[in-house]
């Protein structure tokens, strides 16, 4: 790897004053986002000098136990979020419990499979390549998995009608549920195709651009964007694919009634 | 025919009652009173307690979606799941006949579902469950967006189909219809439910 040009404090501090200027913007034009603004600035770089302070410890640590911990950690968050991007969630613990779980077993098993047959690291748990991979699919994976939940709740809700007609004249309640368990996966994994359509035409991805700038030659940063949006695609396909299922599940029963009680009561 | 045992659903007490094959039941109580909560109770839509019974079969014996091709439920604002009306029948010519007796036609078929009104609606709901051909069909307020000559019409259908042997329980408010539709009548008031003659 050729060598990369190293950022001072100074440069950072340079650069956040674009950040400034946006403020300056919101002041003068009376928008009222400029505190929001320099809140979230100052938690982005808060969040990542803590993050650069735990892959460091990681990286020189090599530990199965403690990658699997960190990684627990970024998914539990992850799911967390999930939760909470829900207008009408399921009841309980099924919304964290059904998001996370989700989220777990795809991402665990694409990371997995990208650690141990095109990356294959040494040891194959290395943190420097399991942290990264796994932030990447995790992050795409919550977007489709809030989105596929968010939309099969709603559908379920505002399309009570034309699904219950259906069980009404015998129909099963995978064959009712089929149009909106249809649209909660179109919905979940748009994003994916959107981005893959668009990635070296429109944007240029920030994982390419970072591997560039440290030196990485551009064929090479490409392969591994490639491998990168491959093992996105898969891991929000399948995550997205088991919570979407998994809540149709929870909101249906044996008798393939319609469970719409096993909703929480919408978020304020 | 039908049979309900002890029938529980939240909001109303217990209810027993059976229903003869050809029989029709009026289903009478003032607005709020569970008249359609008992309906989907009956048809297995809601979680219920107590046992409903089709002829000797009960109905935890079978699936839900067998039970409700047998037990039809026509609700007083029916639910379409595609655009047009035709994508709601499975043999559209099947239909016509029918519909045509309810004053519709062969050209529905391209119809949009969004343009039908609720009389309209109903019509083609209520072909669309005599289609499955059920032993039972379960009526709420059918004819209630209906003017006077098309309810006739309705109340003649669902003669010609009680004759055949189909079983009726038709929620209404309208005593004169009761009286002229049916043989029995239940009263739903207060959470509880008590039978009588329909006058």
């Amino acid at each position: 790897m050729s060598s990369y040009i190293t950022l001072s404090v100074w440069d950072l501090v340079l650069a956040s004053t674009l950040v400034v200027v946006d403020a300056g913007l919101s002041i003068a034009l009376q928008l009222g986002i400029h505190r929001s603004l320099i809140v979230s600035a100052v938690r982005m770089v808060v969040q990542l000098t803590l993050m650069g302070t735990v892959l460091t410890v990681l990286f020189s640590l090599v530990s199965p136990l403690w990658t699997s911990l960190a990684a627990l950690g970024m998914v539990l968050f992850a799911g967390y979020e999930i939760s909470q991007r829900q207008d009408r969630a399921l009841s309980g613990f099924w919304t964290f419990g059904l998001g996370t779980s989700s989220m777990m077993a795809a991402s665990t098993i694409v990371t997995s499979f990208a650690l141990l047959t095109a990356v294959r690291p040494d040891p194959w748990y290395d943190p420097r390549y399991a942290i990264p991979l796994l932030g990447m699919i995790l992050g795409n994976c919550m977007t489709g998995i809030a989105l596929g939940l968010d939309t099969l709740t709603a559908g379920a809700v505002n399309r009570r009608a034309a699904i219950e007609a259906r069980l009404m004249l015998g129909g099963t309640k995978l064959e009712a549920m089929q149009p909106v368990l249809r649209e909660a996966l179109r919905r979940g994994l748009m994003p994916v195709i959107n981005s893959m359509s668009a990635t070296g035409v429109v944007s240029l991805p920030g994982m390419m651009t970072g591997q560039i700038l440290s030196g990485v030659p551009p064929v090479e940063a490409v392969k591994y964007q490639i491998l990168i949006m491959f093992l996105i695609a898969g891991g929000t396909g399948l995550g997205t694919a088991a919570a979407v299922l998994g809540g149709t599940y929870r909101l249906t029963d044996g008798r393939d009634r319609l469970r719409l009680d096993r909703l929480a009561s919408r978020m304020p | 025919m039908l049979k309900a045992d002890e029938l529980q659903v939240q909001g109303l007490d217990a209810v027993s009652f059976s229903l003869n094959g050809g029989e029709c039941i009026a289903i009478r109580g003032p607005s709020g009173s569970g008249k359609s909560l008992l309906l989907r109770a009956i048809a297995d839509l809601d979680p219920n307690e107590g046992r409903v019974f089709l002829d000797t079969a009960e109905r935890g014996a079978m699936s839900g979606p067998l039970w409700r091709r047998q037990v039809g439920y026509v609700p007083a604002d029916p639910g379409w799941w595609d655009d047009r009306v035709g994508d709601h029948f499975a043999d559209w010519n099947a239909a016509i006949p029918l519909l045509t007796r309810l004053g519709l036609g062969a050209e529905a078929k391209d119809w949009p579902i969004s343009r039908l009104s609720t009389g309209e609606r109903m019509r083609f709901a209520l072909v669309r469950a005599l289609l499955v051909k059920p032993k039972v069909l379960l009526l709420d307020e059918p004819t209630a967006p209906l003017d006077a000559k098309l309810a006739g019409s309705f109340e003649t259908l669902i003669a010609e189909e009680l004759r055949k042997g189909l079983s009726v329980l038709w929620v209404t408010h309208d005593a004169a219809q009761a009286a002229r539709v049916s043989s029995r009548c239940l009263v739903l008031d207060n959470g509880r439910v008590r039978e009588m003659a329909p006058s």
